[in-house]
């Protein structure tokens, strides 16, 4: 995708073939979901159709929102593990506070929002491993979650109900939904000025202190762009499934983790990819469980054959990768 | 007072200490508008220290920083930017998953809403275009994709954009470090006429060459001072490698005569970048000094040493055991949670076994008796690595290292930031444990302690340049070779 490499024309040298490689790289998140989709077409043709697009991506409009989520954290080479329990408390808050007395769920979404900014600013501060951070904020929003909604159920708002089964006219909602959302967060981190400063904190943070940046800023910037979208996250799932449960979003964290990385991303050093993001977000959601069912695999195999899919994208990655140097 | 009004910048009694290191030791330093200083010294002298200093990126201990004349209470990098004080660093700083155009947006806050990309794009091509004609770089090239050289360049293009902030002084540490001839000649006279225009420059190089040609003033500094400073009409190549050695008061360290009898060859090691026949040979008994600026390839070929006595390579002949004191020792040499005793011990696991188990009582043994020879001051061998002070810690690494099987020791600059009773107790261990018949390959960065050689390769740029015997080694003659203006 051009995500990666904007307007970079492959040139005849050792940085036009390092060009090349990065564009190749690009294209990998496209081709796999070519891949799954050519193979979806192939085992069920009738799946690929307004209607089926819009079953099968259902739930990609969640999984692509937390894998943008996790997405800005990755960019400024951190990890959240909390963001799976996390799309699971929104998600109780929405079908409960958001339906019964909207101004207290709207309250207790922003406050949640600011929680990821302070967690920022402590990982930064204290110098803390985000992973253990997140780790332990795991359990406390996976515990919030259960104090709100002890027994699966709660109604999301009507207004989300409507929003999320909105059919506009030839192109399946789930996909106009992923391109708006990859559009947007393209434009913010890869194109605005303040977006290179995002990205450049996870490429050298020295340079940027050295520069006269705020690495404090940058790293709240980031958490709470990963709040944000945990939330929309969150809602987006409950407008799809119209109840919740506690345990909603705890397949998640992987799944995003897995997405940006499948997308082009790259733990350290600040590559990330908002559209591959989305597309790989999108792959993963089509190889969860239609592709699956089309192969008539039984239910019992398919987290088990989800993860050898995720396997053999990411080790054809790699190889990818090995080659550019 | 009219000359501390011409004054970009003045420096008085600026001090610095890392922890028992005096970096910095009272000095002082001025920069005058339309003026380009040379700035030299060996390794460690404090060149680097006193230019973050002057950058606002660290902080002073002691002493004043004034600039343009006003005293700066709390100077910082921003407020360096603010009044046109700028620093090309010697570690790139540019983000490598950025673009030339969006490094360049970086050093600059104004760069930004409607069109920035473009603003930035034609900024950084107009002054890569104005120092370096047919650079052959675009500004949408990634920063990671670009050679080193293409790095530097971009790097020293972009202190010289100009947008909002004022651009009074730029400090270009080793700007040439990664540049071909041609590359850092467009550069050099880019500066000349920088300074011709009015602005400032201090130039940091290890080519003296450079310095001699393009400063208008020299100052030398060696051991966290500022040992001359003068028009650099007045210095010539020799003058200065002289400030910086200091040739006066030296004398050898070590002076017994040793024997003189070639023993059997331990190593014989070929650089990979060499290119005429030199090699390294060490004997048995020998103590072979690796010298030459840090970062030429001392290090390189000691770790390919290392590896080639479990794995053959070519170019390299090892005939017996090796070990490795580490330079680093807080990210190579040691193992933070284990005690002293285990620490020491690691090297020689085979000899401390008894049956699939580690003896601790034979492990106790070693660090005992380790503890009596080498002096490790600490109540109980089993408290943790950590309760030891940094010179008993490297004492400790040598311990593990001397303790085990090897015949041959390599020495990865080990004495850096150790105090000088612990250094002198290590030197005499390491020439007692020569005599007995050990080889020691021992690179440094202190001049002095190659006193305690009986053979000085010096490395430049990878290569080895010089073979010094011990009566010919002097720190002149050191320092001419690493410094040798041919590449």
């Amino acid at each position: 995708m051009t995500a990666i490499a904007p307007g970079t024309v492959p040139k005849a040298s050792p940085r036009g073939s390092a060009a090349r490689a990065r564009m190749l790289r690009g294209l990998l998140p496209a081709l796999s979901l070519a891949l799954v989709l050519l193979a979806i077409a192939w085992l069920n043709p009738r799946a690929i159709s307004y209607f089926g697009f819009n079953l099968m991506l259902n739930l990609a409009i969640p999984i692509a929102l937390a894998t943008i989520a996790q997405m800005f954290v990755i960019a400024g080479n951190e990890l959240d593990l909390s963001i799976g329990t996390f799309v699971g408390f929104v998600g109780c808050v929405t079908a409960t506070w958001l339906r019964d007395a909207p101004l207290i769920g709207i309250l207790v979404l922003i406050g949640s929002i600011g929680v990821y900014a302070l967690l920022g600013a402590l990982i930064h501060l204290r110098n803390l491993p985000s992973i253990v951070v997140t780790l332990g904020m795991s359990f406390v929003w996976q515990g919030l979650a259960i104090l709100i909604l002890p027994k699966p159920g709660g109604k999301a708002p009507e207004w989300l109900l409507s929003i999320m089964s909105f059919k506009p006219p030839y192109v399946p909602f789930p996909i106009l939904a992923a391109l708006l959302i990859a559009a947007v967060v393209h434009f913010g981190l890869m194109r605005t000025s303040y977006g290179v400063i995002l990205r450049g904190s996870g490429g050298n943070a020295a340079a940027l202190r050295r520069a006269g940046w705020s690495l404090l800023k940058t790293k709240i910037v980031l958490f709470a762009l990963t709040g944000l979208f945990g939330v929309l996250s969150g809602m987006a799932l409950i407008g799809i499934t119209t109840s919740a449960d506690a345990n909603i979003g705890n397949g998640y964290t992987l799944l995003s983790i897995a997405g940006v990385i499948l997308g082009g991303g790259e733990f350290v050093g600040g590559r990330v990819s908002p559209i591959g993001a989305v597309i790989g977000a999108l792959t993963l959601a089509l190889a969860a469980s239609p592709l699956l069912t089309f192969m008539h695999i039984p239910p019992d195999w398919q987290v088990a054959a989800n993860g050898a899919i995720l396997i053999i994208v990411l080790a054809a990655r790699v190889l990818i990768s090995r080659r550019e140097r | 007072m009219l000359q501390a009004i011409a004054d970009i910048v003045r420096l008085n009694g600026a001090e610095k200490h890392f922890g028992a290191v005096r970096a910095l030791n009272g000095v002082d330093f001025h920069v005058g508008a339309g003026e380009c200083v040379g700035l030299v010294g060996h390794n460690g002298a404090g060149k680097s220290t006193l230019m973050h200093m002057v950058a606002g990126t660290l902080r002073p201990d002691g002493g004043q920083i004034a600039v343009r004349g006003n005293q700066e209470a709390s100077y910082s990098v921003a407020r360096a930017l603010e009044l046109g004080i700028r620093c090309v660093f010697q570690e790139l700083s540019l983000c490598p998953n950025l673009s030339v155009a969006e490094n360049t947006r970086i050093n600059h806050p104004s760069l930004a809403g409607f069109n920035w990309r473009r603003r930035a794009a034609e900024l950084i091509r107009a002054k890569l275009d104005e120092i370096f004609p047919g650079h052959g770089i675009s500004a949408d090239d990634i920063a990671g994709d670009l050679s080193i050289g293409r790095r530097q360049m971009v790097e020293v293009a972009r202190a010289f954009t100009l947008t909002r902030e004022p651009l009074h002084l730029v400090i270009l540490d080793e700007p040439t470090s990664s540049l071909d001839a041609h590359t850092a000649g467009q550069l050099l006279s880019f500066v000349r006429r920088f300074v011709a225009a009015g602005g400032s420059c201090i130039l940091i190089s290890h080519v003296l060459g450079e310095v001699l040609q393009n400063a208008d003033r020299i100052v030398v500094m060696r051991d966290g001072k500022v040992v001359a400073a003068d028009a650099a009409s007045a210095f010539d190549r020799d003058r200065l490698v002289a400030a910086m050695g200091g040739a006066e008061g030296h004398q050898k360290a070590a002076a017994e005569a040793r024997k003189t009898e070639a023993g059997a060859l331990r190593v014989r090691a070929r650089p990979i970048r060499q290119q005429d026949d030199k090699e390294l040979v060490a004997r048995t008994g020998e103590i072979i000094g690796l010298a030459g600026l840090a970062g030429h390839g001392q290090t390189d070929l000691l770790l390919s040493i290392f590896s080639a006595a479990s794995r053959a390579r070519t170019g390299i002949e090892v005939t017996a055991p090796v070990a490795l004191v580490a330079g680093d020792r807080q990210s190579d040499g040691i193992f933070s949670q284990w005690s002293i005793a285990q620490n020491i011990g690691i090297r020689s696991l085979a000899r401390l076994r008894s049956g699939l188990l580690i003896s601790p009582q034979r492990e106790a043994e070693l660090a005992e008796f380790w503890k009596k020879k080498i002096g490790i001051r600490t109540p109980d061998m089993n408290n943790n690595i950590y309760s030891l002070s940094g010179g008993n810690q490297q004492k400790a690494l040598f311990a593990r290292a001397l303790g085990s099987d090897a015949e041959i020791v390599l020495m990865d600059d080990p004495m850096r930031g150790v105090d000088i009773g612990t250094k002198l107790e290590v030197y005499d261990l390491v020439r007692e444990e020569a005599a007995k018949g050990r080889t020691f390959l021992w690179y440094t960065t202190e001049t002095e302690e190659l006193d305690n050689c009986d053979h000085v390769y010096v490395f430049k740029n990878g290569r080895i340049v010089a073979n010094l015997g011990r009566d010919e080694l002097t720190e002149e003659k050191i320092i001419q070779s690493s410094f040798g203006d041919a590449a």
